[in-house]
């Protein structure tokens, strides 16, 4: 019985070893400098992933900066006060937002902010990635917070700390560490969606600072390159989507060695 | 004089589930009190009436009166942060905060607004560590984690946090029973040292602990009252002879 779970795990492992190992194979041969700073140029021209990477970074920069104060603060209303049927309505929808495909987020933001706003932009497209944050964030949040031993709040309490003040500043520091890898992971989870993308920040092909305009991001842009007819346009793709797999690792790393470090 | 707490008829309920019946007694100012009784017995229940932390459980109700320094707890309106603040709290298991040790002693300091200046602030955490018998062993590494101390110092941690919010009461749960008899004897020396400048409440299964700290004991058993008296007469020469039986450990 342990071999066969040991089979399976070292199956998981090799699995997830090939997928990197074939990316790395196939991608790293094309990257260089002025691949990485370069925008798309047409095709035998070179061209790069510059202006994608910024996307990429700006748009889940902002969905950071809307969803993990809006994800944390849910997060410690369910686990502090959450107990009675208005956390759990909150929890029930959380958990149904996180099990929605995340198209379905895109054509939601695509209906709320780039038909009013007459266009696709960074702004839309920051916004359906917050959209997808917030539920996972608050989840995790709330089950960081919950580990918290009820002692400590006592100890709080006892001292003649008000409800607020024990949230605050004991709390939510002593779940920091977790709460931490939550958000890291959820941002991980971000950088690699596609699909809401596609109808809110579009793509395009510059360097593209203002958050009211198409805006490029990787994904996008590894969905372009490999659905482009030409063998330059699939080596491209490759690279970037190593570029991609590499951040994403890098994050989970980060992860690890934030969530080691307790006090 | 007016006795420090006066407890007058005090029914507890979690729920439908009835804790406490008719409890009334009243402590003396400057005293040890000692609450003993069988696990389960609402001593425990009792100790956190007097500082409404059972307001926590959303599921407990209390009748009754407990009066402070002439003031009803219960009363509608009561600022229990105030109420909190006067009455302090030392737990079962000590439970530092995830901060360091200057940290944890200031931090009732600072939310309470106490201190008028940093040096203030400093000379507060100074006294109460020194007040918890604690200064020596940790004035050479005040920001370093609450959690590298050993379980005695943590629970005399615990004890200064409490004392550095000047309370006028303060309870004390079981303080001493996860620590071993080195740690525990500190702990009950700290005790009678505390009473000159304080009220004390302690909850405790240790009987020899009982005797040596307290200047009354109560014995509680299933929720009531069973005998309140003088430590000395209470270990000696109870009334009851429930108490009597339990001390000389005729129950289980």
């Amino acid at each position: 019985m342990t071999s066969l779970t040991a089979i399976c795990a070292a199956f998981v492992t090799g699995l997830l070893l090939l997928i990197i190992g074939y990316i790395a194979i196939r991608g790293f041969s094309s990257i260089n400098f002025q691949f990485l700073t370069d925008t798309p140029k047409p095709v035998g021209e070179g061209g790069g992933i510059g202006n994608s990477i910024l996307g990429s970074a700006m748009m889940t920069l902002l969905a950071a900066v809307i969803g993990l104060p809006v994800g944390i603060a849910a997060g410690v209303y369910l686990a502090e006060y959450g107990r009675n049927w208005y956390g759990n309505t909150i929890r029930f929808v959380a958990d149904t937002l996180i099990g929605i495909p995340s198209i379905i987020i895109g054509i939601f933001i695509y209906t709320l902010v780039v038909l009013p706003m007459g266009r696709q932009s960074g702004l839309a497209g920051g916004l359906a990635l917050a959209v997808i944050m917030i539920p996972i964030v608050a989840r995790t949040t709330e089950e960081m917070i919950k580990l918290v031993p009820s002692s400590m709040r006592e100890g709080a309490l006892a001292l003649g700390a008000p409800q607020w003040r024990v949230s605050w500043n004991i709390v939510l520091p002593a779940a920091a560490s977790g709460i931490a890898t939550g958000a890291m992971l959820a941002i991980a989870r971000v950088t690699g969606e596609t699909a809401p993308l596609l109808f809110t920040a579009l793509n395009s092909r510059f360097y593209n600072y203002y958050l009211d305009q198409p805006m490029s991001s990787l994904t996008v842009q590894i969905f372009n390159y490999a659905t482009g007819p030409f063998e330059v346009e699939h080596a491209m793709a490759w690279a970037a989507t190593l570029i991609l797999v590499g951040t994403i690792l890098i994050i989970n790393v980060l992860v690890r060695t934030v969530t080691k470090r307790r006090y | 004089m007016e006795n420090k707490i006066r407890v007058s008829n005090l029914n507890f309920f979690y729920g439908k589930a009835q804790a406490l019946y008719d409890i009334s007694l009243e402590v003396p100012e400057r005293e040890v009190i000692a609450f003993i009784g069988p696990s389960g017995c609402g001593k425990s229940t009792f100790l956190r009436t007097l500082n409404r932390m059972n307001d926590t459980i959303p599921i407990a109700r209390v009748a009754g009166d407990v009066i402070i320094d002439g003031e009803n707890i219960y009363a509608p309106g009561t600022d229990v942060v105030a109420l909190r603040r006067k009455v302090g709290m030392v737990f079962q298991k000590s439970n530092p905060f995830p901060k360091s040790i200057f940290e944890n002693v200031a931090y009732g300091i600072r939310i309470n607004g106490i201190h008028t200046s940093k040096t203030d602030l400093n000379e507060r955490v100074e006294k109460a560590l020194h007040d918890a018998a604690l200064w020596n062993e940790v004035k050479d590494r005040l920001n370093t984690s609450a959690f590298g101390l050993s379980g005695g110092q943590q629970q005399r941690l615990c004890i200064a946090r409490a004392l550095a919010v000047q309370p006028e009461v303060i309870l004390m749960d079981e303080p001493a029973s996860a620590l071993d008899p080195i740690a525990t004897q500190k702990i009950e020396e700290l005790v009678v040292e505390l009473k000159r400048d304080y009220t004390i409440v302690i909850v405790t299964h240790n009987m020899h602990q009982a005797s040596r700290v307290s200047d009354r004991t109560a014995f509680f058993m299933l929720g009531k009252l069973i005998e309140y008296n003088k430590t000395e007469k209470m270990f000696q020469n109870p009334d009851d002879r429930m108490t009597e039986d339990y001390i000389t450990g005729r129950f289980g």
